[in-house]
């Protein structure tokens, strides 16, 4: 299944939609597969600042635990509340009902992350 | 999901097709290519609990012994005693060292010409190396039959019923730990009233063909039918499973370094016959186990790792060797070693996640048991 090719991608496996001053964020499917079923997502408070590389939150599944990593520097805007009442959305549809944060940002160049289809040449699900 | 270039160096269960075509995540497990889940480990782990599942075992080694001390060369290496053992029997045990460290742990049944032993796949280069280095003063044949023969086990409520209609054989009739050779066309298996989910079930052992024939059949009949009552479950069902029914797993709840009495596996420790381990063993009994494999419940939605410090008055004390979100219980609970002074069911205890502080109570084991 390919990638949605409407934003970019990170070696973290997260995903990054510029939207309007802002950009939203979740993870993608391979990570979801990676992870398997998501049991919990600890997600920071709106106003924080994030840097990118950093981590910003936790996302637990039955047989994981792993970091959000921020793509990029800036203030969280909002949270998806959604998933952290019902974690399993992000099995369900990580790229839409599934976003985990929304992220302020001065940025406007995103041409050092990953193209769906890089990022699908690096990490090929069948 | 399926890396090919992962999987291509592991070896493949006669099930391996039927895998991938069902949409399997496969994993490398003990050097097997297994599957870990099909379409998600928590609708397979409810399924098993409310109806029946199939899970391909076929990575678990098979050992055959036969030949005149066949039953005196069992007696000496595994922990349990076999002298009332009958045919049509199987019987949990360990496998241990001199120094009473499990070295696996396994069921041996008795059939009316020979043994056989189901071990951990990851252990069985180990015993066979450990059997060989045994077996000099014994007339015994050891036969690997892991690559001759397949092996599933059928779980859930629902799987006895099933069966008996689906051979004619009056399972349910079949003991627990009890099994029986049967036969289908020109071909034997066997069915064993055992499993590791703590449901109901059987384990199937049989020759590789008809391994292929029944998964054809379970291929065909699954595909166009979504409220089929079988359905394939992975190992990541397996584990939460086997963890709700508080079942050890070699490598978190029984390693070298662990004597079976602190894993609360005394039970299956022979004291009155001679064995590998047998001295050490008994002075374990004597003295008590300095630690105690406990249940915790584990406050909050969060899951500790294995390994997890256990925390006692914000000191480390123990460690977690595994823990899920129970889908049956709805909420996290772990297995973890802990000194035998904080064992008791009650206890107020901590554990560290990730730096923080969570607060859990030792809990009886099994977290679940199936309704009577």
């Amino acid at each position: 299944m390919a990638s949605p090719a409407d934003r970019f991608y990170t070696d973290t496996h997260e995903w990054l939609k510029p939207d309007g001053d802002s950009l939203l964020c979740g993870i993608t499917r391979f990570a979801v597969e990676e992870l398997t079923d998501v049991t919990y997502v600890d997600l920071p408070a709106v106003g924080k600042a994030v840097a990118a590389g950093k981590a910003y939150g936790e996302i637990e599944s039955v047989k994981a635990t792993s970091e959000l990593y921020s793509p990029v520097d800036g203030a969280v805007a909002a949270i998806n509340d959604k998933v952290k009442a019902d974690p399993s959305l992000v099995n369900q549809d990580p790229y839409e009902v599934g976003w985990l944060i929304r992220i302020k940002t001065d940025r406007k160049d995103f041409s050092s992350f990953m193209t769906a289809a890089q990022y699908d040449a690096k990490h090929a699900t069948a | 999901m399926t890396n090919t270039a992962v999987t291509a160096s592991l070896l493949k269960t006669p099930f391996y097709d039927f895998h991938v075509k069902q949409g399997a995540r496969i994993v490398d497990f003990a050097g097997w290519a297994m599957p870990l889940m099909y379409k998600g480990i928590i609708a397979e782990h409810q399924h098993t609990r409310q109806a029946a599942s199939i899970f391909d075992v076929s990575h678990m080694g098979r050992v055959k012994f036969a030949g005149k001390d066949a039953l005196r060369f069992l007696q000496h290496i595994i922990t349990r005693n076999l002298h009332k053992a009958v045919v049509g029997q199987s019987l949990y045990s360990l496998v241990c060292n001199p120094a009473g460290g499990v070295l696996d742990d396994v069921i041996v049944s008795r059939f009316e010409d020979h043994w056989l032993m189901v071990c951990n796949a990851s252990n069985r280069t180990k015993l066979l190396a450990w059997f060989e280095q045994h077996r000099a003063a014994f007339d015994v044949t050891i036969e690997d039959q892991t690559f001759e023969t397949a092996m599933i086990a059928l779980q859930g409520p629902q799987v006895i019923a099933k069966l008996e209609k689906a051979l004619g054989e009056p399972l349910s009739q079949l003991k627990r730990y009890h099994c029986r050779q049967l036969r289908y066309l020109f071909f034997n298996f066997t069915v064993f009233r055992s499993g590791y989910t703590g449901e109901d079930g059987v384990e199937i052992i049989c020759g590789n063909k008809l391994a292929q024939m029944a998964m054809g059949f379970l291929a065909k009949s699954g595909k166009d039918s979504k409220e089929q009552t079988l359905q394939p479950a992975g190992l990541g069902a397996r584990d939460t499973l086997r963890i709700e029914a508080g079942m050890p797993l070699y490598g978190h709840e029984l390693s070298e370094g662990i004597n079976p009495v602190a894993a609360g596996l005394g039970w299956a420790v022979a004291d009155d016959k001679d064995f590998i381990g047998a001295a050490a063993l008994a002075e374990v009994r004597r003295s008590g186990p300095v630690e105690k494999l406990v249940g915790l419940h584990i406050d909050g939605p969060r899951t500790p790792r294995a390994d997890a410090a256990v925390l006692a008055a914000g000191q480390p004390v123990g460690q977690i060797t595994s823990s899920c979100p129970s889908p049956t219980l709805n909420r996290t609970i772990a297995m973890a070693f802990v000194p035998a002074a904080h064992a008791a069911v009650g206890t107020a205890l901590a554990v560290d996640l990730r730096g923080a502080s969570v607060a859990a109570t030792v809990t009886p084991l099994p977290f679940y048991k199936r309704p009577a």
